[in-house]
């Protein structure tokens, strides 16, 4: 066993885990967090994505060991203590940016993680960042005018340079 | 699916690495961002007995200029290459292929070093090292060698990084004026590719189209001869050895391989 601290949704963590432990299993079994899916299990589908230090990792191919002295965010840790949502959660809620709702907690975890890399994505960037993650629904349209709202939300109304859209979706 | 039990060493510096390496060196694996080590291990192709973790040795990581070269060390993350600015300027069509590994999540893991040791003929970074030209260094108990990209991929998924050695930079030509292209043709985003083509001012390196990345020698001796791109990317395909598989036959294979290369050659990206 091998003791890990580390900080999960702002709360500071001490746990002696199996080197072999993947994160996922971590937070899920562990810590009891259940938003975050087991989905393909071979690091394609996206449905586990959580925040590593403030970047989208895919958790099934993290091993908890490997989170030791960082900083891990769940779809849980984006709400509030007030059960505010974060404009990403908001903008999926809005925008209908579910149907089953197996991916999305993958989706909003990725989709904090590319508007904090690049907070005015055109709709091809919207798309191609989230190359990682998979909606077996296909409700892919709803997905992407969600993170182009949420980028209006953090940013401003028009200041998701969502000028393409119209040729995009000719 | 959960790998296999092994013990866990974090290693706070190369020579720390290669300590560690001396004494459970064959039954070791150097883990940085896992992203080709884990899903290995998940289903068992991988049951090392011992990881070393080389992800927090900070002189393993960073990209600077050293004289004509660029170099890169071992853990810098694909995610870091894509959006360097040093290397968009002086190296663009690395920068360019490692925004093309798998996906952003995939990119904020995976490692040049991890992606080169693993020596995947199908793969972005190794495919780019060959065409340009660049080298590996390679640290082990009495220092460190130099090994140049055409002497480096001796297999499927096996380099010439023996048990007790790390792959510690990656060495590349400062070339900002130097044409370049990159095709990689895949059917699914963050697939690996069915065939890869880069080219890199008369040298062109292929994926896919063999056990190793491998050299379109023919184009590039046709190139020399003073052939156009069209006749000389007819030949990409010569001396190549592709395997076939649900995605693509051999003869697909090869056609794929004269295409991209074409394209390649002509300075396209896609």
């Amino acid at each position: 066993m091998t003791e890990i601290k580390l900080t999960v949704n702002g709360v500071a963590r001490s746990d002696e885990v199996e080197p072999r432990l993947l994160l996922i299993h971590y937070l899920r079994e562990t810590l009891g967090l259940r938003a975050a899916n087991v989905g393909c299990d071979t690091t394609s589908c996206g449905a586990c994505t959580v925040l590593l230090d403030g970047e989208s990792v895919k958790s099934c191919t993290v091993l908890a060991v490997q989170a030791n002295d960082r900083s891990v965010t769940t779809t849980e840790g984006l709400v509030t203590a007030d059960g505010t949502m974060s404009a990403v959660q908001e903008a999926f809620r809005e925008n209908h940016g579910l149907q089953c709702g197996f991916c999305t907690p993958g989706m909003v975890m990725a989709a904090t993680s590319m508007l904090a890399e690049n907070p005015h994505p055109t709709e091809q960037e919207v798309r191609e960042g989230l190359e990682g993650n998979f909606c077996r629904c296909t409700g892919y349209h709803n997905i992407v005018q969600s993170v182009l709202a949420a980028a209006d939300k953090l940013s401003g109304p028009g200041s998701s340079a969502n000028t393409d859209s119209a040729e995009v979706n000719a | 699916m959960i790998p296999a039990s092994f013990d866990y060493e974090v290693a706070d510096s190369a020579a720390h690495a290669l300590a560690l390496l001396a004494t459970r060196g064959e039954d070791a694996k150097l883990l940085a961002g896992g992203h080709s080590l884990l899903p290995m291990m998940k289903v068992r192709l991988a049951q090392p007995a011992v990881l070393i973790d080389i992800a927090r040795v900070s002189e393993l990581s960073g990209i600077r200029i050293e004289g004509d070269e660029v170099v890169i060390g071992a853990t810098t993350r694909h995610a870091e290459l894509a959006g360097s600015e040093l290397l968009k300027a002086e190296v663009p069509i690395l920068a360019y292929a490692a925004a093309q590994v798998g996906d952003p999540q995939i990119r904020h893991r995976g490692t040049i070093g991890g992606s080169l040791a693993h020596a995947d003929p199908s793969a972005d970074l190794p495919m780019t090292l060959l065409a340009l030209g660049g080298s590996v260094e390679i640290t082990g108990p009495s220092g460190v060698r130099v090994v140049g990209a055409d002497d480096f991929f001796v297999g499927p998924f096996e380099s010439v990084i023996g048990p007790d050695e790390l792959l510690s930079a990656v060495r590349v030509p400062r070339g900002s004026a130097v044409p370049w292209g990159y095709q990689k043709f895949v059917r699914r985003a963050n697939d690996w590719a069915i065939v890869g083509a880069a080219a890199y001012g008369g040298r062109v390196a292929l994926a896919s189209m063999g056990g190793t990345p491998l050299r379109a020698t023919a184009t590039e001796e046709a190139l020399k001869s003073g052939a156009s791109i069209g006749e000389a990317a007819q030949l990409a395909a010569e001396g190549t050895s592709p395997g076939y598989d649900f995605h693509a036959n051999v003869d697909y294979r090869e056609h794929l391989a004269r295409v991209l290369t074409k394209r390649a050659l002509e300075g396209k990206t896609g």
